[in-house]
């Protein structure tokens, strides 16, 4: 073997093993949602909360349902989600160690600029979505159990619709996030439920806008919660409850309320309302 | 000069070789001893090939047994080979000869002088970093000739080693051939040509249908042939 | 991120976000195929070469396993290694390492399979003569091996070309974390699915030069090989 074929195997040896910085002892695994990680939250404020720590926060985005599921397996320290209902089941199952309400954003119902269900600028999320299923107007679900998905179908119901039962081919469920719902809606022109958040910073809009906003039945809220170390002893929990406490502090609501898109505040912090 | 090897005689005792129902060689028996080349001849299909094969100890015969120097199963450690076709590896010239070199067993240290006095006896002292593969045919019969001389045998065999060259290629291996023969190497050789085994030949071994029908030195083989077959095939018919 | 930035202005400027996920696709990949080659070379050449019950199940199985779907070996990965698997001590689940043990799984395979090929079709050409230099399994194998040195070669880069270009796999076991488990190919599938184009497209481009650089490769290490076989 000659010198120069010496040579290239060794430097692609050292290439191969040597790896990238050595991550650190001082990291948690938090297991959120892709609509919470789009709206570039994390970005915002989770380098304020290293800069404190020194703790390195790995976002894991995933639907509702599998960040729960990720965290009921262990795989996360950490789980940030706005689905209070199944929030609360997680920790009676013992899942969970406690529930802290965070923030809260709020959806809204977008739609195409020729408003085919004639509900643009309405207050009234029902009578919007009654209104669209009346029309048979295209409407994107995310189908994928994610706290958007499963805020959209609790609307149906409180709009006395059985979604499941009633829906036409003007319903698609996609099984996606929701960059891809809002991809598919403006590529469709229909209707769709989003977070605000994704939305502000969602650049692909073609001929789409708000339809509906500011119902309070809009509003979600999202809580966090430490994953039990006596189901998973792996479990980070001091590191992970110091997460915790900065999100629900004066300063870590401060970073949560500062953090705007265009200038528009997405989420309003609300930690000390024990009823959220 | 060669101390004498343990490797010879080669003793046929009854050596049969049959496979799928079709025997190849007929209970032969036959004694490969020390001395002039052995030149096995007869028509394509006689059963030289497996012969030779069964000599060098690639094939075990179905029925009988082979012995090398009174001994059965030795390893092929001072036998070699040289196919019709030899498969040149995929490397230079001179890599193929170290190749064999350490198969062989011959310390490192000697490699280089070896593979320079293998090359000078062959003829391809030039050659040496030249792609095997890229040789020509008679070029890379005489490369496998130096590769099967690299571990210094008491037998040589040759499978038909000059069946595929032209004249000049053909000259080159036969004198190859006699200065091994005469540095005390027993050669043992197959060939459908008799011209070349007229040139060669000490001892003339006569193959038809994997039975030996005539045997005996070279001058009374070709001068007097005392069997049909031979006198047959010496006069070029076709030997059914 | 500028979104006003254009993706070739992101590739030629060396945005060091986008270099740090090419780095990071480079490493999980390589160190995917040099795995990948430390268990599938010595496979291959052993199916090749030794005769055993089933042998020829064996190597249909072996084909057809070259052609798993990346996202299965994802989830099988994924429950191997979290802390509610088997292997979930190991603690890899969300990191690189799990990248590059999905990988892997995906890429043996491919190189198993050729490997074998290759080592039958030469053992071959050259059983007689090995044979006759009375050399030991391991002779033969070294010198297989060696021989076989640029299809193997051209083996590996389609291993690479493999690992490189999916995302089924890496996106399930690595979590997608920014900056940690980040690929070309999830962080393309991420930023797609945000509508933010440029540096999605930036990295396509990215990944496709290296697609075409490894080709280009295999070609030559084809050529060479050819040289030398005469």
């Amino acid at each position: 073997m000659n010198m120069l074929t010496r040579r290239v195997l060794i430097a692609a040896a050292v290439l191969a093993f040597a790896s990238p910085a050595v991550a650190q002892d001082k990291s948690i695994v938090v297991a959120s949602t892709t609509s919470t990680q789009d709206s570039g939250l994390f970005g915002h404020i989770l380098p304020m909360f290293k800069a404190k720590t020194g703790i390195d926060v790995k976002v894991v985005a995933q639907g509702t349902g599998q960040a729960l599921d990720t965290a009921r397996r262990g795989d996360a320290d950490v789980v940030f989600v706005h689905a209070k209902p199944a929030e609360e089941k997680f920790v009676s199952e013992g899942f969970g160690v406690k529930r802290y309400p965070v923030m809260y954003n709020d959806f809204i119902l977008i739609g195409p600029k020729s408003d085919p269900a004639g509900i643009k600028g309405s207050k009234d999320i029902v009578a919007a979505l009654s209104a669209i299923k009346a029309k048979g107007s295209d409407f994107i679900s995310r189908g994928d159990k994610s706290g958007t998905h499963q805020a959209e179908l609790n609307l149906w119901k409180v709009a006395g619709v059985d979604i499941a039962k009633d829906k036409g081919p003007w319903y698609k469920e996609i099984g996606q996030g929701m960059g891809a719902a809002l991809n598919t809606a403006s590529a469709s022109n229909a209707y769709v439920l989003a977070d605000r958040g994704t939305w502000l910073s969602f650049k692909n809009r073609g001929d789409l806008v708000i339809a509906v906003e500011g119902d309070k039945r809009l509003f979600n809220q999202y809580g966090v919660m430490l994953v039990s170390p006596e189901k998973h002893p792996s479990v980070k929990k001091d590191l992970g409850q110091q997460l915790i406490d900065w999100l629900v502090s004066s300063e870590g609501q401060k970073a949560i309320a500062d953090y705007k898109i265009n200038g528009e505040q997405l989420f309003y912090p609300n930690a000390s309302d024990s009823g959220a | 000069m060669r101390a004498p090897s343990s490797e010879l005689p080669i003793e046929f005792d009854g050596v049969t070789v049959a496979a799928g129902g079709v025997t190849i060689l007929d209970n032969i028996a036959l004694t490969l001893a020390p001395g002039a080349p052995t030149v096995l001849i007869g028509p394509n299909g006689s059963g030289k090939s497996t012969l030779l094969r069964v000599a060098m100890g690639l094939l075990l015969p179905s029925r009988g047994r082979i012995t090398w120097g009174g001994l059965e199963h030795v390893p092929p450690l001072k036998r070699a080979i040289v196919f019709q076709r030899p498969a040149m590896l995929r490397r230079s010239a001179a890599a193929n000869i170290r190749f064999a070199l350490r198969a062989a067993g011959i310390p490192r240290a000697d490699h280089a002088r070896r593979t320079d006095e293998l090359l000078e006896l062959v003829g391809l002292p030039g050659l040496a970093d030249r792609a095997a593969r890229r040789l020509s045919g008679g070029e890379q019969q005489r490369l496998a000739l130096a590769r099967a001389l690299a571990r210094d045998p008491s037998v040589l065999f040759l499978d038909e080693p000059t069946a595929s060259l032209d004249p000049v290629a053909t000259k080159a291996v036969e004198d190859i051939m006699r200065a091994v023969s005469e540095r005390n190497i027993k050669v043992v050789m197959a060939t459908h040509d008799f011209g070349e085994a007229r040139r060669l030949a000490g001892e003339v071994v006569m193959l038809h249908r994997g039975r030996i029908v005539e045997a005996g030195a070279a001058a009374s083989f070709f001068d007097a042939p005392r069997t049909l077959e031979a006198r047959a095939f010496l006069a070029g018919e076709l030997l059914i | 991120m500028d979104q006003d930035v254009t993706a070739l202005q992101l590739v030629l400027s060396g945005d060091p976000a986008l270099f740090a996920i090419v780095r990071l696709s480079l490493y999980v990949s390589l160190s995917a195929v040099a795995l990948a080659a430390l268990i599938g070379i010595p496979l291959g050449a052993l199916i090749a070469l030794t005769n055993f019950r089933g042998r020829q199940g064996v190597i249909v199985m072996l084909n057809a396993l070259m052609g798993l779907p990346p996202v299965v070996v994802g989830l099988a990965v994924y429950l191997a290694l979290s802390r509610s698997g088997p292997l979930g001590s190991f603690g890899l689940l969300f990191t690189p390492g799990a990248m590059i043990v999905a990988q892997t799984v995906l890429v043996t395979p491919i190189i198993a399979a050729l490997t074998r090929q290759t080592i039958e079709d030469l053992w071959i050409e050259y059983r007689d003569e090995l044979t006759a230099m009375n050399l030991g399994p391991f002779g033969r194998v070294a010198a297989l091996i060696w021989d076989a040195r640029f299809s193997l070669v051209t083996a590996l880069l389609a291993g690479f070309g493999r690992a490189a270009a999916e995302v089924g796999a890496i996106i399930i076991v690595g979590g997608n974390i920014e900056g940690f488990t980040r690929t070309m190919t999830t962080a393309i599938a991420l930023e797609t699915s945000k509508g933010d184009l440029p540096l999605a497209v930036g990295l396509g481009l990215v990944l496709i030069g290296i697609v075409i650089a490894v080709n280009a490769l295999a070609w030559t290490a084809r050529r060479a090989g050819e040289r030398l076989a005469g």
